[in-house]
C-alpha cells in the first residue's frame, strides 16, 4: 500500500461540491446468510462529491459500493440513487445502473470485443444509438484517458494500467452522473499506478460525483473532499481529508492509519 | 571468475543475439529422438515392428490381392486371397442411398450439394453474410427435395414461424395497452403466438397446401420414408440432430442457470431424465410407443419422430456442456455486463454466449462427432442406415459370410465426417484466438 505522489498541479478551485444529493443511503444493512456484513450504513453523497472509503480488508467497502448500484442487494433500510430508490423493481435498477458508472479492480473488459467495441457496446444497445454517434463518442473518451492509439486492439494485447484506462472511458461513454471505483489500482504495478490515478484526477476536475474505494491515501488527501473508514461493516469515522490524516479520532483508525502509512 | 556478489552497475546494453545453433539434420534427430537412451530405442524398435506389421497385413489384403470384380464371395475367393471389394461395387449405390428410387437419386445429390452451400455461410465467416438467407430456407427446400410431394407443403411449414411472429406483433401492443403489467402482457402474446403456430401447422398447412394445389400445381414424385436409407439416412439424422440439438441445448443451459424456480426444475428435470435413458430406449419409445400417446389418426412419419429423438437426447448432453462452459466465465463478466446496464438477454447474446460458447468449442464438437455417430442405432428399430442395410446384403446367398469389407466401408465413411469435424473445430479454435492472455 504505498502512497504514490500526485505531482500535478490540482486545481482545486475546479473540485466543487453542490447542494443537490446524488446518493442517499439510510440505515442500509446487508447479510451474507447469517454474516451481518454492512451494519446499519447511513450516507450522504452530494453531487460533485469525491469520497474515498477505507478501511481493512472484509470490512465491507466493496459490498457497500456494489449495493448502489445492485450488484448486491441489501435487506433493510432505503438506497435512493439520482431521485430512484433501489428495490427488486428490474426497471429502476436498469435506470439507476445507465446513470452509475463503476471500475472494477481486475477491469472486466470483454476479452472478445476489441477497445472501442468494448466502449461502444453498450451506448449502442442500451442507449440504442446509432453507431457512428457511439464510436465517436468512444474516440473522445479513449483520447481523454490517452489511449486512443489502442483502439482497435484486444485487451488481452493492453498492459495492466492501459487495461484499467480503457475500463474507465467505457464507463464514461455512458455518460453515467456517478463513478464508483472498486479498488482501481489494486491489480497494478505501481509504475502504472499513476497513469490510472492522473485519469481519476481529471475526471474529479470535471466535478463527476465519485466514490472510490482505494488504499491509495495520497490520491485521497490531494483530491477527495471526504473519507471514510469502514471496519466490520460499520461506518467508523469520516471526515475531510486533512483532519482525517492529521487527527484521527477513533483508535481503530488510528491503528489502520499506522499500518498503512508507515513503512 | 570475477566476484559476482560485488556491487555493479552496468556500463551499456546488451543486444538481443540469436541463439546458438544446435547440430540439426535427420540423423541428429533420429538419435535424440528415437535412440537417446536404452528403453527409447527398445520403444522405437517395437513401435517400428508394430507398424510394419500392420502395414504388412494390411496393404496386401486391402490393395494387392483385392478383388474387385467378382459376382459372390465364393467367386471372390476363385480369384485372390485377399478383401472382397467387389461386394462394395456391387452395392455402393444401396449404401449411399438406400432403396431410393434410381431415377429420382438426382434430388438427393441436389440436396447434399445444397446443403453444403447452405452450411457454408454459417461455418465460415468469410463468406457472403446474403447467403445466410438461402442457409435459412434450406429445411423446407431440402425436405421437399429428399421426400418430394407438392411445394406448398414446405412453404407452409416455412410460413408457421412468420404467421406466429405477426401474430404477437398484433396481440403484444394491443395488450399493453390495456391495464395489465407489461411482463404479463408480453407472456400472455408469446403463449398466443406459440398456439397459433401449433394450430397451423396441425391443420392450417393442409389447409393452405391444398388450396394452392389446386391452383398451382407444382410438386415432384413422393419418395417414402421407408426407401430412404444408407448415408443419406445418416446425413439427414445427424444434420437435423446437430442443428437442433444445438440451440435447444443453448435454452435448456440457460434455463437450468435461471433464477426462476419454476424453469431451473423443468430443464433440470428434463435433462437428468433424458441423460439416464440409452438412447436405444428413446428410439424404441419414438417408433412403437409414441403413436398411443398421439391422438388416433395422427401419425407422424418415422424419420421425424427418430430425429426429434434424436435431437432432444443430444440437446441434454449439449446443455451440459455448454453449463460447463458458462460457470468456467469469471464473474467479472456477468458484473460488467450488469455494471453497463445490459440487461438479461443481450449480456447473454453479445457478452456470456460468445465467450462461453468458444470455451465450450471442444465439448460441443465431441457431442456432435458422438451424436453422428449414434445415428447407426437406428438400425435397431428397423431404418436402413448404412448398419442396417448390411444385413440384407448379408443375408442374400452370394454374399453370405462377408463382414470386414463392408464394415470397412461403413466406418471410412464415418471417419471422414468426424475426422473432417474435428479439423474443424480445431481451425474454429485457432481463429477465435483473440489474444487472450
Amino acid at each position: 500500500m504505498s502512497e504514490v505522489a500526485i505531482d500535478r498541479e490540482i486545481d482545486r478551485s475546479k473540485l466543487s461540491v453542490s447542494d443537490e444529493v446524488a446518493i442517499e443511503i439510510t440505515a442500509m444493512n446487508k447479510w451474507y446468510g447469517d454474516f451481518h456484513v454492512l451494519r446499519d450504513i447511513s450516507l450522504t453523497v452530494n453531487r460533485g462529491e469525491r469520497i474515498v472509503v477505507c478501511g481493512p480488508s472484509g470490512s465491507g467497502k466493496s459490498t457497500l459500493i456494489r449495493c448502489i448500484n445492485r450488484l448486491e442487494e441489501h435487506q433493510k433500510g432505503t438506497i435512493v440513487v439520482d431521485g430512484i430508490e433501489l428495490s427488486s423493481d428490474l426497471k429502476n435498477i436498469d435506470k439507476i445502473r445507465s446513470e452509475v458508472g463503476m471500475c472494477f479492480q481486475h477491469f472486466n473488459l470483454f476479452p472478445h470485443l476489441s477497445v472501442l467495441d468494448n466502449c461502444t457496446l453498450a451506448p449502442i444497445w442500451v442507449r440504442k444509438e446509432p453507431r457512428k454517434e457511439a464510436e465517436d463518442r468512444a474516440m473522445h473518451y479513449l483520447e481523454r484517458v490517452k489511449i486512443a492509439d489502442q483502439a482497435l486492439k484486444f485487451p488481452g494485447q493492453l498492459s495492466g494500467g492501459q487495461q484499467q484506462r480503457v475500463a474507465i472511458a467505457r464507463s464514461l461513454c455512458m455518460n453515467p452522473r456517478i463513478m464508483l471505483f472498486d479498488e482501481p489500482t489494486s491489480a497494478l504495478d505501481p509504475e502504472m499506478i499513476k497513469e490510472v490515478l492522473d485519469v481519476m484526477v481529471d475526471l474529479a476536475e470535471t466535478g463527476m460525483t465519485m466514490i472510490c474505494v482505494t488504499h491509495e491515501m495520497g490520491f485521497a488527501r490531494q483530491v477527495a473532499n471526504r473519507v471514510i473508514f469502514m471496519d466490520q461493516g460499520q461506518i467508523i469515522e469520516q471526515n475531510e481529508p486533512e483532519e482525517f490524516f492529521n487527527n484521527p479520532q477513533s483508535d481503530r483508525t488510528k491503528l489502520f492509519l499506522s499500518q498503512i502509512l508507515s513503512h | 571468475m570475477s566476484d559476482s556478489r560485488k556491487p555493479f552497475v552496468a556500463s551499456g546494453d546488451i543486444p538481443p543475439s540469436p541463439p546458438p545453433s544446435s547440430v540439426v539434420g535427420p540423423v541428429a534427430w533420429v538419435r535424440e529422438n528415437l535412440f537417446s537412451s536404452i528403453p527409447n530405442a527398445i520403444m522405437t524398435l517395437v513401435g517400428a515392428f508394430i507398424i510394419y506389421s500392420l502395414l504388412a497385413s494390411v496393404i496386401p489384403w486391402l490393395f494387392l490381392d483385392s478383388v474387385w470384380n467378382a459376382t459372390s464371395l465364393g467367386n471372390c475367393r476363385e480369384i485372390d486371397d485377399g478383401a472382397c471389394l467387389a461386394v462394395i461395387k456391387e452395392r455402393y449405390l444401396q449404401f449411399i442411398y438406400g432403396f431410393y428410387p434410381d431415377e429420382e437419386r438426382w434430388r438427393s445429390v441436389l440436396a447434399f450439394v445444397l446443403m453444403v452451400v447452405a452450411v457454408w455461410p454459417v461455418l465460415f465467416a468469410g463468406a457472403p453474410r446474403k447467403m445466410l438467407y438461402a442457409s435459412a430456407l434450406y429445411p423446407a427446400v431440402a425436405y421437399w427435395l429428399i421426400w418430394g410431394g407438392t411445394i406448398w407443403g414446405p412453404v407452409g411449414v416455412m410460413l408457421g414461424p412468420i404467421i406466429a411472429i405477426i401474430a404477437y406483433r398484433i396481440l403484444a401492443p394491443v395488450l399493453r395497452g390495456t391495464s395489465m403489467e407489461e411482463g404479463i402482457a408480453n407472456i400472455l402474446a408469446i403463449l398466443f403466438a406459440v398456439a397459433v403456430i401449433v394450430l397451423w401447422w396441425m391443420f392450417g398447412v393442409e389447409i393452405f397446401d391444398g388450396t394452392l394445389n389446386s391452383i398451382v400445381s407444382i410438386g415432384l414424385p413422393v419418395v417414402e420414408s421407408s426407401k430412404i436409407g444408407g448415408f443419406l439416412l445418416s446425413l439427414i439424422i445427424g444434420v437435423s440432430g446437430i442443428a437442433g440439438s444445438f440451440p435447444l441445448g443453448i435454452a435448456l443451459a440457460l434455463g437450468r442457470r435461471s433464477n426462476l424456480l419454476f424453469i431451473k426444475a423443468m430443464s433440470t428435470g428434463f435433462i437428468e431424465f433424458i441423460r439416464g435413458v440409452p438412447l436405444i430406449t428413446l428410439l424404441f419409445v419414438a417408433s412403437t410407443l409414441l403413436n398411443y400417446f398421439l391422438p388416433p389418426g395422427t401419425s407422424f412419419d418415422i424419420i421425424l419422430r427418430v430425429v426429434i429423438m434424436v435431437t432432444i437426447f443430444a440437446a441434454a448432453y449439449m446443455a451440459e456442456v455448454i453449463r460447463g462452459g458458462l460457470a468456467a466465465l469469471p464473474k467479472g463478466q456477468y458484473e460488467a455486463a450488469d455494471a453497463l446496464g445490459l440487461d438479461y438477454w443481450k449480456s447473454m447474446r453479445l457478452i456470456i454466449l460468445p465467450q462461453a460458447l468458444k470455451i465450450s468449442i471442444p465439448g460441443i464438437v465431441n457431442t456432435f462427432i458422438g451424436l453422428f455417430k449414434d445415428t447407426t442405432l437406428v438400425s435397431v428399430i428397423g431404418l436402413l442406415d448404412p448398419v442396417g442395410i448390411l444385413n440384407p446384403i448379408r443375408a442374400d446367398q452370394n454374399w453370405n459370410g462377408i463382414v470386414w469389407e463392408l464394415y470397412g466401408f461403413i466406418a471410412i465413411f464415418f471417419f471422414v465426417f468426424c475426422f473432417g469435424m474435428s479439423r474443424y473445430s480445431q481451425y474454429l479454435e485457432r481463429k477465435l484466438q483473440t489474444g487472450h492472455r
